[in-house]
């Protein structure tokens, strides 16, 4: 989806400006909304997909006013509403008002998120095929726009790029958001001239692009 | 959990927040959708435990070890997880090293994504519009802001954290620094020359 989130080459925001002290949290608040937001993933109500999508589809103006924490918060809000977790009532007042849904995971204790937190979540899967492309080869990214959830920015759709890396097979996110399942591919760091994506520069943009985002230079 | 913050003024905005994640995280409590020792354990994971000084070592070895480097060439993730840095958002790590020739920088275009068992949670301005915007654009600009100009020549490389692979810049080691060991060498790992934004630090800049 072409939503706010996609804001690789915008030029309006202004310069970056580091905070002097930077704190790790801003109040206790945001403590509290990564570790809600960290722990709900381990549900198994969604997945890191879904959560991306929650997010980015929230109303353009509310995402471009929020806190990362806030937009966390509206996501998480939005992925348990659709699911009946929770009421809008209940998150206005806090007051239980309907029954829990059972969960895919039960909630995990102290002991049980150390060892999340600790393992993680790979998403590489087990290769099926060759991959279609080989470091050096030229390739072009597709022009598409799908109204779903996609890791291809705008500002590298349509564009000649030359595959830097073959980095694994790794589960397709525009799948795995859509609950069609994961779909994994072969994943690539691909890279493009500043030129080529911007009209001028020197540097070079490396982007890790899944197959299907790509075709053959010369096709 | 230490709920009595210190006051500062002009945040009625943040007591706002601060009431309304309060009365979130008691609904998902009662509701039985999360243990709040669990939630305990990811705040003091990334507020004590997780932070850049983690991906400091990593690169002070890489700097000393040769071997080490190899490893990291050849699988980070196993590389860095031998140090003990594994898990959330670093399940697919790897290194860009910088040389005369090359400067790394990192960011995520798309959302926030950022190596966490390495660095730590990400800065607000690694997820702000600015960088986000600007960073594949004109690095150059960018760096400029963090105070970084690089010599003539030199090819800048931004990294787009667009899939899972998450990516430590290994800034390039101080001259003068011969007879440093790893620890002396973390010294001068700051957080920003892992991302790119920043380079290490020359041995008369720390005490």
């Amino acid at each position: 989806m072409n939503g706010p989130h996609d804001m690789g080459g915008m030029q309006c925001y202004g310069p970056v400006e580091p905070e002097a002290d930077e704190p790790v949290f801003h109040g206790e608040w945001e403590k509290r909304a990564l570790a809600i937001t960290v722990a709900m993933g381990g549900t198994g109500m969604w997945n890191l997909d879904q959560s991306r999508f929650a997010r980015e589809s929230l109303p353009p103006v509310q995402y471009l006013s929020s806190t990362y924490y806030q937009i966390w918060l509206a996501g998480l809000e939005s992925l348990m509403k659709a699911r009946g977790m929770v009421s809008e009532a209940e998150l206005e007042c806090g007051k239980l008002d309907t029954p829990p849904v059972e969960t895919r995971r039960p909630a995990a204790d102290r002991a049980a998120m150390k060892a999340v937190l600790a393992t993680g979540g790979p998403v590489s899967r087990e290769a099926s095929g060759e991959p279609a492309f080989k470091v050096g080869d030229a390739i072009v990214t597709r022009n598409t726009h799908p109204a779903g959830h996609t890791r291809l920015p705008r500002y590298v759709r349509g564009k000649p790029g030359v595959i830097a890396a073959v980095q694994g097979f790794h589960v397709f996110p525009d799948s795995n958001a859509s609950g069609k399942g994961e779909d994994p591919h072969w994943l690539y760091s691909v890279a493009f001239k500043a030129e080529d994506l911007f009209g001028a520069g020197n540097h070079e943009v490396l982007v890790d692009c899944w197959e299907p985002y790509l075709e053959r230079a010369d096709a | 959990m230490g709920k009595d913050h210190s006051h500062d003024h002009d945040h009625s905005h943040l007591d706002g927040m601060e009431l309304k994640v309060r009365t979130l995280e008691s609904l998902l409590v009662e509701k039985g959708y999360v243990d709040p020792g669990a939630l305990d354990e990811i705040v003091e994971t990334y507020e004590t435990r997780v932070g850049p000084r983690n991906g400091a070592a990593v690169v002070a070895k890489a700097w000393s070890d040769p071997a080490y480097l190899d490893r990291l060439r050849e699988n980070a993730t196993a590389a860095i997880g031998e140090l003990g840095f594994t898990g959330r958002q670093g399940e697919h790590m790897r290194i860009v090293e910088n040389t005369p020739e090359i400067h790394n920088m990192v960011v995520c275009t798309l959302c926030s994504c950022y190596p966490w068992p390495v660095l730590g949670l990400p800065p607000v301005w690694y997820k702000s519009a600015p960088y986000r915007s600007r960073a594949v654009s004109e690095p150059e600009a960018v760096l400029a802001e963090f105070g970084v100009t690089l010599p003539e020549g030199k090819t800048i490389r931004v990294w787009d954290s667009t899939a899972e692979m998450r990516y430590l810049v290994i800034p390039e080691r101080p001259a003068g620094t011969e007879d440093w060991s790893e620890s002396q060498l973390a010294e001068l790992v700051t957080r920003d020359s892992m991302i790119g934004t920043g380079l290490a630090l020359l041995p008369d800049e720390v005490a």
